[in-house]
């Protein structure tokens, strides 16, 4: 599948903002997140941006971006519906909890805790729905064997709690208030991630494939397929959009640079802030961190697409899928 | 809605039967599809760099050629040309998940068609599709595909025998059959039963309305009765006239 780069930042930008958001409205209530205002504004407008920013980015995507709205209508049957649905939604309860934590935050013991409370956790729930419906646009595309698989929606929420994590362990270096149970967070959640993403990996190399040129011709009856002639001399829509390869030097670079850069690059260095304890370095740590995941996690949804091989490439020349 | 329609008790499921034994792989079908459709339904069926080196463009029917059992050698080998188009699947997926309502499945007739007002061009339908029917118009920024020539086969403003897809239509070597699938005693019911038509990627449950008919069987030779190079040129027993003209010719 064509690795299109407004699908690939909306995925990986809105997924870092909606694992932010729903870690805020689960803490915040909690008592672990600085009481200042400014912490509350600064962490609230990086997750609310980045979820933002990445829905923009997705409607890049469209060809027809102003009719955009119409896509909230048809959440019955569509995964892609849905989305835009939790999407939106999110946005409510996210609202009641922004304005209930800052204002609680500001000092007015108690007035605002119990609504922030129930708002945060409802925010974190529809966070948490909004990304798997993002993931199951790819896992309910059955003619792409390695999206149609329950490992797509486990790497999409545990990359999105990882990086989430990781933005909170940096705001909270960042603020001067970086603590030991956010660094074990961050620590946490990336191995989470890490073991999730390497069992994508592996049931995509050792399931076998569905479908073949044989199965899609129908002619296996006579013996092995193989493409003489093409319809067409040059690249058409199928192959621009469907029919990406990526070379497998590339594949394997690729998936070095997400294993370092998405996974131990930031668990060492979550490791280092919370050796490190409180102070300037563990802060300075925790953003290299997150800014390493963000790069490493853009490298893994860029190889989510290329790897991707979808059945129509069986009627141009490719054996299996 | 993008809901699967309820189907209607006794509604026909129209589509084509295709016949891979007789396709000799002409692209009449594809060339007649791309001219009645770019003024047609779904028109226009935009082209670009037309006449450059990169052409590109929106077609609903594509003609592969394949070759299968290769690894037998000789005659065990079969070129088979694969006319590619919308199978108006009973399980389309690419209705399913669009977001707008624009993909629909009629329950009138199972036609899966595109309404182009709704689409908003984000081509999830076409990677639902595991046959690559729909393409994407870059021009006018939604998605296009096969309508079963609604405008022809409903149009009671062409004669009854030309109420049939373009494609059909323009075949030479009939190798294109347009009917009722639902209907046991309709022709292309027939034709499927008699000659083993099948689906193509059954495994995936689409469940194509449309049906392809497998190559016939041919005998194949023994290796010592096919012609090789040698047996045709070398030591021809002559007689009679050209014996003759085989000794002039040969001082």
């Amino acid at each position: 599948m064509h690795p299109a780069f407004s699908i690939i930042f909306f995925t990986s930008a809105a997924g870092a903002g909606y694992g932010l958001l729903a870690l805020l409205g689960l803490l915040a209530p909690l008592g672990l997140l600085p009481a200042s205002p400014l912490f509350g504004l600064a962490a609230l407008a990086l997750a609310l941006g980045l979820v933002v920013a990445g829905l923009l980015s997705s409607l890049a995507h469209l060809g027809r971006p102003e009719r955009a709205w119409r896509a909230l209508s048809q959440w019955r049957s569509s995964w892609l519906s849905r989305e835009g649905v939790a999407a939106v939604a999110t946005f409510l309860p996210a609202g009641v909890f922004a304005i209930a934590w800052i204002v609680l935050a500001t000092g007015d013991e108690g007035s605002g805790s119990g609504v922030a409370g129930v708002a945060g956790w409802i925010t974190a729930a529809m966070a948490a729905v909004t990304v798997y419906c993002t993931a199951m646009i790819y896992a309910s595309l059955k003619p792409i064997r390695q999206w149609a698989n329950p490992w797509v929606p486990r790497t999409y929420l545990a990359l999105s709690l990882m990086t989430g994590a990781l933005l909170l362990n940096a705001l909270l270096g960042a603020a001067g208030q970086a603590a030991g149970w956010s660094s074990l967070l961050a620590l946490a959640s990336v191995a989470l991630a890490w073991s999730v993403k390497e069992g994508h990996w592996r049931h995509c190399a050792t399931t076998r494939p569905v479908s073949t040129a044989e199965t899609a011709t129908g002619l296996g009856h006579i013996g092995r397929v193989r493409l003489l002639d093409a319809p067409h001399s040059e690249d058409n829509y199928l192959l621009k959009e469907m029919g990406f390869r990526v070379g497998r030097r590339h594949a394997a670079r690729l998936r070095f640079i997400t294993r370092l850069a998405a996974f131990a690059l930031p668990a060492a260095l979550s490791l280092g802030a919370l050796v490190a304890g409180p102070g300037a370095l563990s802060g300075t740590l925790a953003l290299l961190a997150a800014a390493a995941a963000a790069l490493g996690v853009i490298a893994e949804r860029w190889l989510f697409f290329a790897e991707a091989k979808h059945t129509v490439t069986l009627f141009y020349g490719a054996g299996e899928t | 809605m993008t809901s699967l329609p309820n189907r209607e008790p006794g509604a026909p499921r129209l589509g084509l039967v295709i016949d891979l034994d007789t396709c000799v792989g002409c692209h009449a079908c594809a060339v007649a599809c791309k001219q009645w459709n770019d003024g047609g339904h779904m028109a226009p069926l935009t082209d670009t760099d037309a006449y450059g080196a990169g052409p590109d463009g929106v077609w609903f029917n594509r003609i592969h050629s394949f070759e299968a059992g290769s690894e037998q050698g000789g005659c065990g080998s079969r070129t088979t040309n694969f006319p590619r188009s919308c199978l108006h699947c009973e399980q389309p997926a690419c209705v399913t998940v669009c977001p707008t309502g624009a993909s629909y499945k009629r329950a009138e007739d199972g036609i899966v068609l595109v309404n182009e007002d709704l689409c908003i061009g984000c081509k999830l339908c076409s990677w639902a599709c595991p046959y690559g029917a729909r393409e994407f118009d870059q021009d006018v920024g939604v998605m296009k595909k096969c309508t079963l020539c609604i405008d022809r086969i409903h149009n009671e403003t062409l004669a009854e025998s030309e109420r049939v897809p373009a494609c059909v239509m323009v075949c030479p070597t009939s190798a294109r059959h347009f009917g009722d699938l639902a209907d046991p005693s309709s022709a292309v019911s027939k034709l499927v039963a008699e000659r083993g038509g099948y689906d193509l990627m059954p495994e995936l449950g689409y469940e194509p309305t449309n049906k392809y008919l497998p190559p016939r069987p041919r005998p194949t030779l023994a290796l010592d009765e096919r012609v090789t190079r040698d047996s045709a040129n070398d030591d021809l027993p002559l007689h009679g006239l050209l014996k003759w003209a085989d000794r002039i010719l040969a001082r």
